[in-house]
Parts: structure tokens; sequence; C-alpha cells
């Protein structure tokens, strides 16, 4: 039986690992290499990485990122933030890379995932979402959420499918560092609208927020960050506590 | 030393990265001399079944497969390098592979597991059950290993090394003299993949 992901994000600022909410109140958290490898040892079963490195000059850094931590590290690799052109994707894909998360492109210029599709398979096109209820319904953002798009979540996710996506990461916004659970409902419309696996994402808090995203949203993957870096929650313990909620996980 | 067969697609790296940590000289290579005289070859592959056949053909790495089956050497595939080792596949087309081993490769299609559809591709991390762990699938405790891939293998024949169950049985590794195959990934497969890839090394 598949087993259910847990996926711990690095956010990499000029290639250190950096800690905050929401972005603001920056700290340096250390190497990238050695807190993936750290993860990877703990039983994370795949590692993303968030460039939000700001100036261009600087984006080439992650690709030392990945490409170091690919020779140490032997699960599998997702790196996202500021991907523009096929270019890019190749360039990270080439550095060791398994997998690109595109999120304000694919809003933008959507043939970028389904050229990326073709040339590198859709396995390894993984499409963002930042999504927000707007009262009416879960409304897309680009650009690090500080964008209105007007596009609606739901009809996205089935879009991005079309296009080549083999992946969806979906980030909940109105959750996104309330650490009082995932956003269920807006997990479980996009899983039972999509046939490609969907990573949740935003709000963790608990060992038992993960069993539900599992139980009740049927989500094939849960992300986190912070819950993670600042040793709320083991990895390890996690995986052990959805063992015994029999939600199939890889244990080691 | 160990080849890894460089037929122009995917990332080859990984693989190389992963025989270079365990200490393996590991080479990336077409050049059929520097194949042929390796003490062990992998034949890695990411990409579509047809543009890898073209490619094997145009550089006529079929003949220096071949000649390393028949040299003794052992082979290992992996995902679409197990693949091609077969007779057929549907991947996009009807495409003819290497047919070093009997079966095909067909579409995963309309797979169900407590009445919910499952998703293809198939990503992610599967519990192997092993049916042959005297060789490349020895002394693995809690076998989880990663897949991704969207067809899979059919044969009748004794090769099959071990299973998953993903709405149904899937024969997701085989073994036949020197020839060693995985569906899955051994160098995305954490711990048990190293022990997987060392377990070639050694043999």
């Amino acid at each position: 039986m598949l087993c259910k992901r847990i996926i711990p994000c690095l956010d990499v600022k000029n290639g250190r690992v950096v800690k905050g909410v929401k972005f603001r109140n920056l700290i340096d958290a250390g190497n990238p290499v050695d807190i993936a490898k750290k993860y990877n040892e703990l039983g994370a079963d795949e590692i993303v990485f968030l460039d939000i490195t700001a100036s261009n000059e600087n984006r080439n850094i992650i690709l030392d990122v990945v490409r170091k931590t690919a020779s140490v590290v032997f699960i599998p690799l997702t790196v996202g933030g500021g991907i523009r052109t096929i270019q890019d994707i190749s360039n990270i894909l080439q550095a060791g890379a398994d997998k690109v998360a595109i999120n304000s492109s694919a809003i933008y210029n959507p043939k970028i995932i389904t050229e990326g599709a073709i040339k590198f398979g859709n396995q390894c096109i993984v499409c963002a979402i930042d999504a927000k209820w707007n009262g009416l319904y879960y409304e897309v953002y680009s650009h690090g959420g500080t964008t209105k798009t007007g596009l609606n979540a739901l009809s996205w996710a089935k879009e991005v499918e079309k296009l080549g996506a083999g992946e969806i990461l979906l980030t909940s916004m109105d959750k996104d560092g309330t650490k009082d659970g995932f956003e269920l409902s807006l997990t479980k419309q996009i899983t039972e609208s999509v046939n490609i696996p969907v990573i949740a994402s935003g709000g963790a808090g608990s060992m038992k927020d993960f069993l539900d995203v599992f139980k009740y949203a049927n989500a094939d993957a849960a992300l986190a960050a912070s819950l993670f870096h600042f040793e709320m929650i083991h990895i390890k313990d996690l995986k052990q506590y959805l063992n015994n909620n029999n939600i199939p996980v890889r244990l080691v | 030393m160990i080849a890894i067969i460089d037929y122009g697609l995917g990332n080859l790296h990984s693989v190389y990265n992963a025989f270079n940590y365990l200490g393996y000289e590991t080479i990336i290579t077409n050049d059929e001399n520097i194949i042929l005289n390796a003490d062990k070859v992998v034949l890695p592959g990411v990409g579509a079944f047809p543009d890898a056949m073209k490619t094997i053909l145009k550089n006529k790495l079929d003949i220096v497969i071949k000649k390393i089956i028949n040299k003794k050497t052992p082979l290992l595939g992996i995902c679409l390098g197990m693949q091609l080792l077969f007779e057929q596949s549907e991947e996009h087309e009807i495409c003819n592979g290497l047919g070093i081993l009997k079966g095909k490769i067909v579409a995963m299609k309309d797979l169900y597991q407590d009445g919910h559809l499952l998703k293809i591709p198939h990503i992610g991390w599967n519990l192997l059950e092993i049916n042959k762990n005297k060789t490349i699938l020895k002394d693995l405790k809690d076998p989880y290993v990663y897949f991704v891939h969207s067809y899979y293998l059919e044969t009748n024949e004794d090769i099959v090394s071990s299973y998953i169950n993903y709405g149904k049985k899937i024969a997701v590794s085989v073994e036949k003299d020197n020839i060693y195959a995985t569906q899955f990934h051994p160098e995305k497969s954490g711990e048990i993949g190293l022990k997987i890839l060392r377990n070639f090394g050694e043999l």
C-alpha cells in the first residue's frame, strides 16, 4: 500500500536556512545540507527547499545547495521559488533535484507546466497553489501570497492537472502559521477533484492535524516547516503516531 | 568500476551520487569499451520508452547491452532501465524493447483500493513483498522504496524478485542470471535503497 508522505520544508535565503513566521523576523537556522541530512535520518519522505532569495544575482546559490544535498541525501528533493523558465527547471533538475514546484509562473504563463512536463516528465512538475477563502470561494494568490488572481482554486487545480502537472502542493493561506490544523474542507475538495497526488500545507500544529488531513481530506502528503524546525513535533514520533492510527507510513 | 550507461535522457546524477557515496568508482558513459570493461553496469532511466529506445538503437547501445549480458557482467536496470529490458511497451505507442527478458510494459489504469480510484502516476513510498531475497534484495528490514511510474511490468516468467500492492499485486523487480532490475528508484529510497545498491556493488 502506498504510504502517506511527511515532507519538511526548508526556507532557504542566500544559501542558508532561515526560520521565521510568515517570512518575518527571519533568523539564521543553519546549513541546508546538514538540516536536510538530519530530516532524512529522522524519516522525512522528501525534502522541499523553498528559495526565498530576493535578488536575482544570488539565485544560483540554490543550485549549489541542491548539488551538495543530492550527493549526501538519497530521498526525493523538490525545489520551489522564483522558477520562471524551462531553463530554470533544467538547471534545478541538473543540479540533482527530482522535482520543481512552480507557483506564480504557472498562473501567468501556464504553458511552462505543459512544456516542463513534456520535456522532463510530469512527475517532476509540482504546481504550488496558495489559496485563501474570499467569502465566496477559495481564491488563488500569486507572488508569495501577496497578489489576488481571481482564480478559483478548485478549477485551477483541475486546470493544472490538465496542463500536465504531476502533483499539487496546496497551501491554505487562512491556516498558514496558525497551528490550528490543515484546511480540511479545501484539501478534501481538491483531492476529490483531481487524480494527481495532493500535498497539504499550512496550519499543522499537532500530530492529530496530520492524522485528520490524511483521514478526512485524503491528502497524499503533508508538509510543514516551523513545526519541525522548532522541534515542536519530531518526524519520527509523528510517523509512529500515524502508524498507530492505521495511516500507512514509511517507518525508518 | 561501475559504468552507468548514458543514453542522453534524464537525471543520471542521482544514481552516480549514490554509488559514489557508497565508495564505488563510478562513471557515466556511452563509450562501448568502458562499458564492456566495467565490473558492473547500470542502465538507468527517466523519460519515455519510445525516446529511450530510439536513442539506444541510434547509438548501438542495444548491442553493447547484449554483449554485457553474454559476458555475465552484473547489470542493474532502474525504472525505465528495467522496462527497456522487456519485449514491448505501450507507453505513447506500441514500441519494441530490447527483448532480453520476456514480458511487456502496460499502462496503470482503473486501479482501486477500498473503493477509491488510485492515483497515477504511482508516486511515493511502497512496501516491497520480497519473493527472492538471495541477491540484491537480501538483508532488508522494512523495505519501503520510492516509486515514480505510470507503466508496469506484466510477465509470466519466474523472474520476479518483489511485488507491491497498488490496487493489485504488481511486479516491481526482477532477476535472471546476471540481470537485475527494479521499477523503483533505489537511489532515492534512503538507507534501504543504498543497501540495495551496495548489495549490487558487492555481487
